[in-house]
């Protein structure tokens, strides 16, 4: 690097002599933010997406790199939306990255002070076994002399922050378990 | 809407620029309230004094749309001559039983009728009394009975609501004195500007303002639209609120034409969708009824009210054994009735506040809870953590440690010392969810339209979707069970089961799910609309209303061609059901002969060259079916639908102004006042809904109303809402820290005369009281909220967003701990827009003087057992 090059590089060199009076733009670029690009254009892919918050249904378009979500957008070409998000559909970056999520599974014992962790597949062959034994002891198979075939011990709620596909699987899961209080925010 | 649903509202702007009126009814003053050019403040709870008072201005001043009204509602239809309204009975309509608190509804049929409702709920002899010869025979075949009252109603009727056996006598002069029209001027003759001013505690000017603009935009060449959220469902009149808002959408001629409708706000990405595939108790999918025990003893039972019946409800029996199919496919034969015995029934309320006090109780031993946190969200929430203290076990799936995940740890009872942690049996556990950028899937949105977002990442660590924790919790159980001979098991080995996953986590495929729920014809090609579905079993979907989606193999709900390259109805954006119509009961934007009302209003209309109906939209009407058609006698399902009869789910083919059957509290929305209200009932004796439903409990106590003893306790009105900033309980919100420093902080909005009465400073603190416990909140002194006059009286009112709890990065006390359950009667939705509550400057108690208080307060206002169980004055 050359002295003349080197004086240029002063930012209030270039703001005096250059185009940038008032230092607000070109006079004030540094090596490092010339050399900035927005995490929209250095994505691996980009995948469409639907905003997860009000029943608005805005579309997204989530930025990927490296197996990561490094941004989300809203998508221009959603006739419902038209690019737009409100803050909470602006934040949903934050919602799928945030590292208060818990990612492992957290088990408390009856009577228990604090929670234990618990492999995923012994949590599912745990809770499989509680819900044959709890349909097994409390299966009706009539009320007051009326077939009814069910049983009053297990209850669901939730679904309306889900997929119409997870509901659906749901509803036919605890129909064929002869579960019938299932519900979900709808009645709220 | 500006607040909650904010990108939406966008187009009421767009609307505004273009010099549409925008008018804001809310107790609140908001973003929405900001921009509008009306908003008129009125007292929580008093919606349907304003709406019946829009409607007798209405009739009153001959704004409604004749030729409409005659041809489209069922205006002209006579009645009984035995129907008394709640003007001859000072609040109550004709059959109401005060011991049961119920209706018996024979008497609101239309002449010569008794009426039954399409799906779900069916009179009976025993409910009709004494009806001619001829409607006996009818009722007979009918679903229902006494128990079956206390099932869910509205909801189990279908997108199409309840319907009649046979088309009423009409009366086209709209004079007959029992013809509906009369009737509805006789119920709303009292709702004057004067009454409304003082129930709602708003000016006669603000009222005569709204009903000049709205009539001035409704007719032939304009459409006025309503929208409304969980600020009208949320009532123990809920159903009567929406109702009421029909009536006048349909006087005006403003349902099923473009900008026109009352459009529902729902508040969660696919609360829509959860509706119509429902995780909801009284409802299969395509809002097919759950059968009920003692009624629906079979398939010819179940589907025998429908069948034979005018309106596309007439093939109930295609759409139920279509989704016996899917579920059970070939083990589902003619022979073995598809199956149909493998359905459990249902035999009364088992609603989401049933089945809390049923845990309470102790009969119910496990629960799973899927992306929802009822110890934030739901009413009186002390009511959630002691059923939850209760269970054997509970599963909690969500992105953190909510509060319905920690109760037994930091919930609220564990400070005052009600419940200890090592007390608590409940074995607990918590698994991670999949966000909605971790799986593929469809949301149905709030226009019926779904959208599928496409999986962008794997979820991190042990977090899963709903979709692989149902498949493969299902899949373990179907393991264990494989040798089991025991009959109870037959509907989980038989079930269809066999989705094909995918990577190394073994996700199920919701492209799968998606195709079984769109349905597929024998050959296992996709089905192309609801009408190819059969009822002899050649046929499989698992959401008739949904039929279609998988059309030709492919996703139409992952179609995205751009909005700008596309007409502005962007069929080809996802997919609305049913068969990607856009506005429902479209054939009412034509005229009886199927010319559009307007050249300005057109939307589909009669080609007459073509022979067929065209237009921005899909028509939802028989494509080739003329405005001049007739149906032979004996017709059945949608051929007995007449060419200009737009309302194709309904028996009669007309919108309904009055409802002949399927409400629990009334044929017409009467106004009552809230289960707790400071005020009275000016316009009848009847003080709030006679049939209201009420959960007595300890924990559970109601307050005395108007000027009863103990009353005085309570003197102010509270109401509860959202935030932009914050999503309902707080789970996907009050984690995160933009969302957290934006809204930090739990509130309550007071006026400045009740912060000088009460002695609250701005910025301070206050503690707000009812019988179910007492809250701390910061205090905004403002006059966005306003002192009403009402009854002579000065009422004031206190806004509190309800979205906090104890847990995440903005903590603070949850609003909802502070409402009763009591619910409307015919969703079982609760009171959570109007109560009231006492309000205190300072912090509340913390430990055991918090429930001293409580109960200091109860005793000062007398509050026992009974207390607000009695509607009458």
């Amino acid at each position: 690097m050359g002295v003349r090059q080197w004086i240029e590089g002063w930012p209030v060199v270039r703001q005096l002599t250059g185009a940038d009076p008032l230092g607000r733009g070109a006079a004030a670029e540094s090596r490092v933010t010339s050399a900035l690009r927005p995490r929209t254009s250095q994505a691996d892919r980009v995948v469409a997406s639907v905003c997860p918050y009000c029943a608005v249904g805005c579309g997204q378009k989530v930025y990927v790199r490296d197996g990561k979500v490094t941004q989300i957008e809203g998508d221009p070409d959603s006739p419902i939306s038209r690019g737009r998000l409100c803050p909470k559909g602006s934040a949903s970056k934050q919602l799928v990255t945030n590292p208060n999520r818990v990612t492992t599974v957290l088990y408390r014992r009856p009577h228990g002070t604090e929670w234990e962790e618990l492999p995923l597949d012994r949590a599912m062959d745990m809770i499989a076994d509680r819900v044959i034994e709890t349909r097994r002891r409390h299966w009706q198979e009539e009320d007051g002399g009326q077939r009814v075939r069910r049983t009053m011990a297990i209850a669901s709620l939730g679904g309306a922050t889900l997929d119409n596909e997870e509901n659906y699987l749901m509803k036919k899961l605890y129909t064929a378990l002869g579960a019938i209080q299932i519900e979900n925010q709808a009645r709220i | 809407m500006a607040e909650c649903h904010p990108v939406g509202f966008q187009w009421v702007m767009e609307a505004k620029e273009r010099g549409a009126t925008v008018i804001h009814v809310d107790p609140r003053f908001t973003r929405t309230s900001a921009v509008s050019d009306v908003h008129v403040p009125l007292r929580a709870g008093s919606d349907i004094a304003f709406l019946g008072g829009l409607v007798n201005y209405v009739l009153t001043h001959e704004k409604f749309f004749r030729e409409y009204v005659v041809a489209y509602t069922n205006a002209p239809a006579i009645l009984r001559e035995d129907f008394a309204d709640t003007e001859d009975l000072d609040g109550l309509f004709s059959g109401y039983d005060p011991d049961g608190r119920r209706y018996d509804h024979s008497t609101w049929a239309y002449q010569g009728a008794v009426a039954a409702p399409a799906t779900g709920e069916h009179s009976t002899e025993e409910e009709v009394g004494q009806p001619e010869e001829d409607a006996h025979r009818v009722t007979r075949r009918h679903h229902g009975g006494p128990e079956h009252r206390e099932a869910a109603r509205a909801e189990a009727y279908g997108s199409g609501g309840p319907s009649v056996p046979f088309k009423p006598e009409l009366d086209p002069t709209l004079e007959h004195p029992r013809c509906v029209f009369q009737v509805l001027r006789r119920h709303y003759a009292r709702y004057t500007p004067e009454v409304v001013a003082d129930i709602c505690g708003i000016s006669t000017e603000q009222f005569r303002r709204v009903a000049e603009e709205i009539t001035r935009n409704s007719g032939r060449d304009r459409t006025t639209a309503f929208v409304y959220s969980v600020g009208w469902t949320q009532h123990t009149v809920g159903a009567q609120y929406i109702r009421t808002a029909s009536i006048l959408q349909a006087l005006l001629g403003n349902i099923g034409r473009p900008g026109g409708g009352i459009l529902a706000l729902r508040g969660h990405a696919s609360i829509q969708g959860s509706t119509d595939i429902p995780t909801l108790f009284n409802l299969l999918p395509g809002y097919l009824p759950m059968p009920h025990a003692g009624e629906h003893l079979d398939l010819d039972s179940y589907t025998a009210a429908d069948v034979g019946k005018a309106g596309f409800w007439g093939n109930m029996r295609s759409y139920a054994v279509s989704l016996l199919k899917a579920w059970w496919g070939d083990a589902a034969t003619a022979d073995n009735d598809f199956c149909f015995d493998y359905l459990p029934r249902i035999s009364g309320d088992h609603g989401h506040y049933r089945t809390v006090l049923d845990q309470i109780a102790g009969t119910v031993k496990g629960y799973f809870l899927m992306g929802e946190n009822p110890a934030v969200g739901s009413a009186n929430a002390k009511l959630q953590r002691l059923g939850l203290a209760n269970l054997d076990w509970l599963v909690v799936r969500d992105f953190s440690l909510i509060e319905s995940a920690t109760f037994w740890k930091n919930g609220p009872e564990i400070d005052t010392g009600e419940m200890r942690t090592e007390d608590i049996g409940t074995e607990v556990f918590f698994l991670p969810a999949a966000a909605h950028t971790e799986k593929d899937g469809t949301f149905t949105n709030t226009q019926r339209l779904l959208q599928w977002h496409h999986k962008a990442v794997d979820p991190p660590g042990d977090a899963r979707s709903e979709l692989w924790f149902t498949y493969h919790l299902g899949r373990i159980i179907r393991d264990k069970l494989a040798r089991s001979t025991d009959p109870r098991d037959r509907p989980l080995l038989d079930l269809t089961w066999d989705y094909p996953t995918e990577g190394a986590i073994a996700e199920p495929s919701a492209d799968a799910v998606l195709r079984e729920i769109g349905g597929v014809d024998a050959g296992g090609n996709e089905l192309a609309a609801y009408t190819q579905l059969r009822a002899d079993g050649s046929t499989r979907c698992g959401c008739w209303i949904y039929c279609g989606v998988h059309a030709d193999g492919v996703n139409q709900a992952a179609r995205r061609r751009p909005g700008r390259d596309q007409s502005w109805v962007a069929p080809e954006w996802g997919w609305a059901w049913p068969a990607n119509r856009r506005i429902l009961y479209n054939r009412a934007s034509a005229d009886p002969d199927g010319r559009p009302w307007s050249e300005r209003k057109k939307y589909v209309w009669w080609d007459a060259e073509q022979r067929k109906w065209v237009g921005a939209d899909n028509a939802d009407f028989e494509a080739s079916k003329p405005p001049d058609y007739q149906p032979e006698p004996g017709a059945r399902a949608q051929d007995a639908i007449a060419g200009a009869e737009p309302f194709i789910m309904q028996t009669d083919g007309r919108a309904w102004l009055f409802v002949p059957t399927g409400l629990a509290d009334g044929p017409l929305p009467t106004h009552y006042e809230p289960a707790e209200s400071p005020v009275d009932n000016p316009l009848y004796r009847q003080q709030a809904n006679p049939t209201r439903r009420e959960y007595p409990h300890p924990a559970n106590r109601y307050q005395p109303s108007d000027g009863a003893p103990g009353s005085e306790v309570f003197p102010y009105v509270f109401t509860t809402y959202r935030l932009t900033e914050h999503h309902t309980a707080g789970g996907m919100s009050r984690t995160l820290p933009y969302l957290s420093e934006l809204q930090p902080e739990f509130f309550c909005e007071v006026s400045p005369e009740l912060a000088a009465e009460r002695g609250l400073d701005h910025l301070g603190w206050a503690t707000i009281v009812t019988a179910r416990t007492a809250i701390e909140a910061r205090v905004l002194v403002t006059d966005r909220v306003r002192p009403l006059r009402i009854r002579g009286r000065t009422i004031h009112q206190i806004g509190l967003p309800y979205h906090w709890g104890g847990n995440g990065l903005s903590t603070g006390d949850g609003a909802n701990e502070l409402l009763p359950v009591v619910l409307d009667p015919n969703v079982y939705i609760q009171e959570s827009k109007a109560a009231t509550c006492d309000i205190r400057p300072g912090r509340r108690p913390r430990g055991p003087a918090l429930p001293r208080l409580v109960a200091d307060y109860r005793r000062r206002a007398g509050i026992t057992e009974p207390t607000g169980e009695d509607g009458t004055r």
